[in-house]
């Protein structure tokens, strides 16, 4: 009963995403909203703003630098953590 | 682990195969403003020549990094991006706003100069964190 359920809510949230994804905007449409926003002054300044002629590069370590900064963090906080882990399991098992 | 010496044919060809890791991975992070490459994936070929050391010599190689260097570099590397934000709010900008720094008259040069500095510092923490990790993971010999 439970695993019927299970399939019928999954079937139920397939028909559900499907639905919703017809309005998505068709892909490279110059008037869907991501495009329209900050993506032309991304195209037509970033070489001329920030010097890095790679527009990934420009938005990931200029307008977004502080996204990347997080991103670094959470590499560095893994390091830790698994040092941490992985140290004092090591030391445990010595005693 | 075994304690045995490696083999002389593996010992030779990783000998011969680190400098060109080491360059591909400056190349990867210096040019990441014109071509695709940056930080992460320059940190990540570093990480993987220091490994590819520790895999064919001894688990102590006499080169290479060890654990304790590594996680000096994986503090480094996150301390030098931070500080880099810290240092563009010293001048008097937003946090991480290169433009402010005083390394040259053009902005955007100014900018490339600021990216590039915490893209090493990016490829410093990565590079460290593998290394501390796979280190970890091999387990105390």
């Amino acid at each position: 009963m439970t695993r019927k359920l299970g399939y019928l809510s999954l079937v139920l949230l397939a028909a559900l995403f499907i639905y919703v994804s017809l309005d998505l905007p068709p892909t490279g449409d110059p008037h869907s909203p991501p495009a329209t926003h900050v993506s032309p002054r991304y195209i037509e300044k970033a070489y001329k703003e920030t010097g890095a002629a790679n527009m990934v590069t420009a938005v990931l370590a200029d307008y977004r630098g502080y996204d990347t900064l997080g991103e670094t963090v959470v590499v560095f906080t893994a390091g830790v953590a698994t040092l941490l882990l992985l140290e004092g399991a090591f030391k445990f098992k010595k005693r | 682990m075994n304690k045995s010496r490696p083999t002389t044919i593996l010992d030779t060809c990783v000998r011969l195969i680190i400098p060109f890791y080491l360059v591909y991975a400056i190349y990867v992070l210096v040019h990441g403003h014109y071509s695709p490459g940056g930080g992460f994936q320059a940190g990540v070929v570093l990480a993987v020549s220091v490994i590819l050391v520790q895999l064919v010599q001894d688990p102590n190689p006499r080169w290479g990094l060890g654990r304790d260097a590594a996680v000096v570099f994986a503090c480094l590397g996150t301390f030098m991006y931070a500080g880099i934000g810290l240092l563009t709010m010293a001048w008097g900008g937003n946090m991480l706003d290169y433009g402010v720094l005083p390394l040259g008259e053009v902005e955007a040069e100014v900018r490339a100069l600021g990216t590039l500095g915490i893209e090493i510092g990016v490829t410093m923490a990565v590079m460290g964190v593998f290394v501390v990790i796979f280190n970890l993971l091999r387990g105390e010999e």
